[in-house]
C-alpha cells in the first residue's frame, strides 16, 4: 500500500469520526431545545391525543441516547426522515436542491483558485511595488464585507447599471431543460442546447463571483506571504546564480512550495463557502439549498435542519480530504515516504 | 504603546486603518450626540418624510417609514461593537485555555480535546451559528451565544499549535525541573509567548464577529426590529432594489468600513509583532 493510499484511508476514517460528532452535536442542540416538535409540527390546532400519537411515532418519549440509535439506524439507511415543512423525505429535499448550491460554490471555488493564485504570485514577484500596494488592498477589500454585500453592490452595477447580467435565478424561463444531474451547466450541454449552456452561465457569473471575492482574498495573501518566504531561501538564490530566468524561477521553484499552505486554506475558505452560499442565494433569488435551509431553521423542522447541517459538513469534509490527497501529491516528503505518515 | 502607535502611523493604510477604527468607535460612543434624529433608533414613523433620497437633513437618505438612515446606522455600530467585544470576552479565554491544555499536556486530554474541536471546525461557520440561532428566540443574547459557540474553536486551535510548538522549549523544561505546577506553566510561562498573536487575531476577528453577526441578521437570524442592525437593514432594503439604492448601499458599505479598519489595523499588528499567518 502506497503512502498516499494510507494517507486518504487515515483521512476517511477520521472524517467519518468527526461526522458522528457532527451528527451526536446537531442532534444534541436540536433535542435540548425547549419546545416540542410535534407540537410545532401540527400546530396549535392539533388534539393532545394527535401530538401524543406523534411524539410516540419520533421516539420523542425515549431517553436522549435511544433517541439517537434511532436515528442512526435511519442514518445508515439513508433516511434522514420526513421534513415537517414539506411533508417530503429530508434526503429528497437535500437532492432537489443541493446541485444548485454546488454548482454555485464550485464555480466560486474555481474563480478563487484561477484568480486569487495569480494575484499573489504577481504580488510577491513585484513585492513592494505599486502592484504588490495594489493586490494588497484589494485583497483586504475582498475580506471585508459579508457576501451578500459584494452581492448587493455587484448586483446594482453590473445587472441595474451596465446591465450585462441578469439579475435573479439560475436560467431564463424560455429554457426547458431536462434535469438529469441538476447541475444546469452539465444539463445544457448534455442537451446540445448552447444558448441554454451560455444562459445558465451569465447568470452564475454574478453570486459566484460575490460568492468567491472573499476567498480570493485570502488565496492571494496568504500565497504572496509563503512566496515571499520561499524567495528568501537559498536554493532561489543559487537558481538565480545559474541565470536561469526569473518566470522559471517563478513558476519552478517558489510557487510550489508556497502551494501547499495555500491549499489548506483553501479548503477551509470552501467551508466558508458553503456557509456564505446561503447569503449570496439570497440576494440572488437562487433556488439552492439556502432558501430551504432558512424556512426549515425559521419553522424549527428539527429532521431538516439536522439533515441539511450534516450534508453540508459531509460535502466540507469530502473537499478537505481532496485537499489533503492535492497536499501528499504535490509534496515529494509525504509522496516518496514509505513511513507512515 | 506610544511606538507601536508611531509605526502605525507611519504606514499609509495602517494610519487609514486606526482613522477608520477611531471614527466607527466614536460614531458609536457619541452616537446620542451626533445623531440628527436620535429618536429614530427606535420603532418612529415619519410617513412625510419617508423613502427619501440621500439629502439634507438626511445624509443616507430615509428608509420606508421616514426614519434617518445616517442616525440608524451610528445606532447600529453601537450594537455590532458592543457585539463584537462580548463575543470575544467569552470566546478568547475559553479557547485559548483549552488550547493550552491539549497543546502542553499532550496525551489523552490532547486527543479528546482536538477532536471536540475538529467538530465544530468541521461545520461551516455561519451554518453552526444559524442552526443555533434558528433554535433559539432571535434576540441579542441568543446571537451572542451562537457566535459564541463558532467562534472559540479558532482560538483553541491557533494556541495548540503555538503551545505544542512551546513544549519542548528550554524555558519550559526548565520550569518543570524546578516543580512549577501545571497551571503556571501553561499560564505564567507558555501564554506570555502565544499573546502577539492572540493580539493580532482578536483585532482582525472584532471585524469578523460584527460581519457575522450581519450575516445571521441579513437572514432574519439575528437581532430583530426595530432595534437598527446593519445586517438587517441591508435585507430589507434589498427588497427595494435598484430604485431605492441608499437602503441598501449604506448599512452595507457600514460594514464594509468597519471590517476593513480591523482588518487594515490586524495586518499592520500581525508585521510589527511579527506573527506568521
Amino acid at each position: 500500500m502506497s503512502s498516499v493510499t494510507r494517507l486518504i484511508l487515515k483521512r476517511l476514517g477520521i472524517s467519518l469520526i468527526v461526522l458522528i460528532g457532527v451528527s451526536m452535536l446537531i442532534f444534541t442542540i436540536a433535542r435540548i431545545i425547549p419546545g416540542d416538535p410535534a407540537r410545532i409540527a401540527l400546530g396549535p390546532s392539533a388534539s393532545p391525543e394527535q401530538v401524543e400519537v406523534l411524539r410516540e411515532k419520533l421516539h420523542l418519549n425515549e431517553p436522549l441516547p435511544l433517541q439517537y440509535g434511532y436515528f442512526l439506524a435511519d442514518l445508515a439507511r439513508g433516511d434522514l426522515g420526513v421534513s415537517l415543512y414539506t411533508n417530503r423525505p429530508v434526503t429528497a429535499d437535500i437532492a432537489q436542491f443541493l446541485p444548485a448550491t454546488l454548482e454555485l460554490v464550485l464555480l466560486a471555488g474555481t474563480m478563487m483558485i484561477l484568480i486569487g493564485l495569480p494575484l499573489g504570485i504577481l504580488s510577491a514577484r513585484y513585492r513592494n511595488s505599486w502592484i504588490d500596494g495594489t493586490v494588497r488592498v484589494i485583497s483586504i477589500l475582498g475580506v471585508s464585507a459579508p457576501s451578500f454585500v459584494w452581492a448587493v453592490i455587484l448586483m446594482l452595477l453590473f445587472a441595474y447599471f451596465l446591465p450585462l447580467f441578469p439579475v435573479a435565478g439560475r436560467i431564463s424561463d424560455s429554457y426547458a431543460i431536462p434535469s438529469v444531474t441538476g447541475f444546469l451547466l452539465v444539463d445544457t450541454l448534455a442537451a446540445g442546447n448552447i444558448a441554454a449552456f451560455a444562459n445558465a452561465l451569465s447568470h452564475l457569473v454574478l453570486p459566484a463571483f460575490a460568492l468567491a471575492l472573499s476567498g480570493i482574498g485570502q488565496a492571494a495573501r496568504l500565497t504572496r506571504a509563503n512566496m515571499v518566504e520561499t524567495y528568501g531561501r537559498p536554493y532561489i538564490e543559487m537558481a538565480r546564480s545559474y541565470g536561469f530566468p526569473e518566470r522559471k524561477i517563478a513558476r519552478r521553484y517558489a510557487f510550489r512550495p508556497s502551494l501547499i499552505p495555500s491549499l489548506t486554506i483553501i479548503g477551509l475558505d470552501f467551508a466558508a463557502m458553503l456557509g456564505n452560499a446561503f447569503l449570496v442565494e439570497a440576494v440572488f433569488a437562487w433556488p439552492g439549498l439556502s432558501r430551504y435551509g432558512v424556512a426549515v431553521i425559521l419553522r424549527k423542522d428539527l429532521n431538516a435542519i439536522v439533515g441539511t447541517v450534516l450534508v453540508i459538513s459531509a460535502m466540507f469534509l469530502i473537499v478537505n480530504i481532496i485537499v489533503d490527497i492535492l497536499i501528499a501529491i504535490i509534496n515529494p516528503r509525504i509522496r516518496l515516504s514509505q513511513r507512515s505518515t | 504603546m506610544t511606538r507601536t502607535l508611531a509605526i502605525l502611523l507611519r504606514n499609509p493604510l495602517s494610519a487609514l486603518g486606526v482613522l477608520l477604527i477611531t471614527l466607527v468607535v466614536l460614531a458609536a460612543v457619541f452616537a446620542d450626540v451626533i445623531a440628527p434624529f436620535p429618536d429614530h433608533r427606535g420603532a418612529v414613523v415619519d410617513f412625510a418624510n419617508f423613502n427619501k433620497a440621500p439629502g439634507w437633513p438626511y445624509l443616507f437618505g430615509t428608509d420606508l417609514v421616514g426614519r434617518d438612515l445616517f442616525s440608524r446606522i451610528l445606532y447600529a455600530y453601537r450594537i455590532s461593537l458592543f457585539l463584537g467585544v462580548v463575543v470575544l470576552a467569552v470566546a478568547v479565554p475559553v479557547g485559548v485555555t483549552i488550547g493550552l491544555a491539549a497543546g502542553y499536556l499532550g496525551g489523552w486530554t490532547e486527543s479528546i480535546l482536538m477532536r471536540v474541536t475538529d467538530v465544530f471546525l468541521s461545520i461551516p461557520p455561519l451554518v453552526l451559528a444559524m442552526s443555533i440561532m434558528g433554535l433559539l428566540e432571535p434576540t441579542l443574547f441568543n446571537g451572542m451565544l451562537a457566535v459564541t459557540a463558532m467562534w472559540w474553536p479558532w482560538y483553541t486551535r491557533l494556541v495548540y499549535n503555538l503551545a505544542r510548538g512551546e513544549r519542548e522549549e528550554g524555558y519550559v523544561l526548565a520550569a518543570e525541573v524546578i516543580g512549577s505546577s501545571r497551571l503556571h506553566i501553561m499560564f505564567r510561562e507558555i501564554l506570555p509567548n502565544c499573546v502577539p498573536a492572540i493580539l493580532t487575531k482578536m483585532t482582525l476577528d472584532l471585524g469578523f464577529v460584527i460581519l457575522i453577526a450581519s450575516s445571521l441578521s441579513f437572514l432574519g437570524l439575528g437581532v430583530q426590529p426595530p432595534t437598527p442592525d446593519l445586517g438587517s437593514m441591508v435585507a430589507e432594503g434589498a427588497k427595494y432594489l435598484p430604485d431605492s439604492w441608499w437602503l441598501t448601499v449604506f448599512p452595507g458599505l457600514a460594514i464594509l468600513v468597519a471590517v476593513f479598519g480591523f482588518n487594515l489595523l490586524g495586518d499592520a499588528l500581525r508585521e510589527i509583532l511579527g506573527v506568521d499567518e
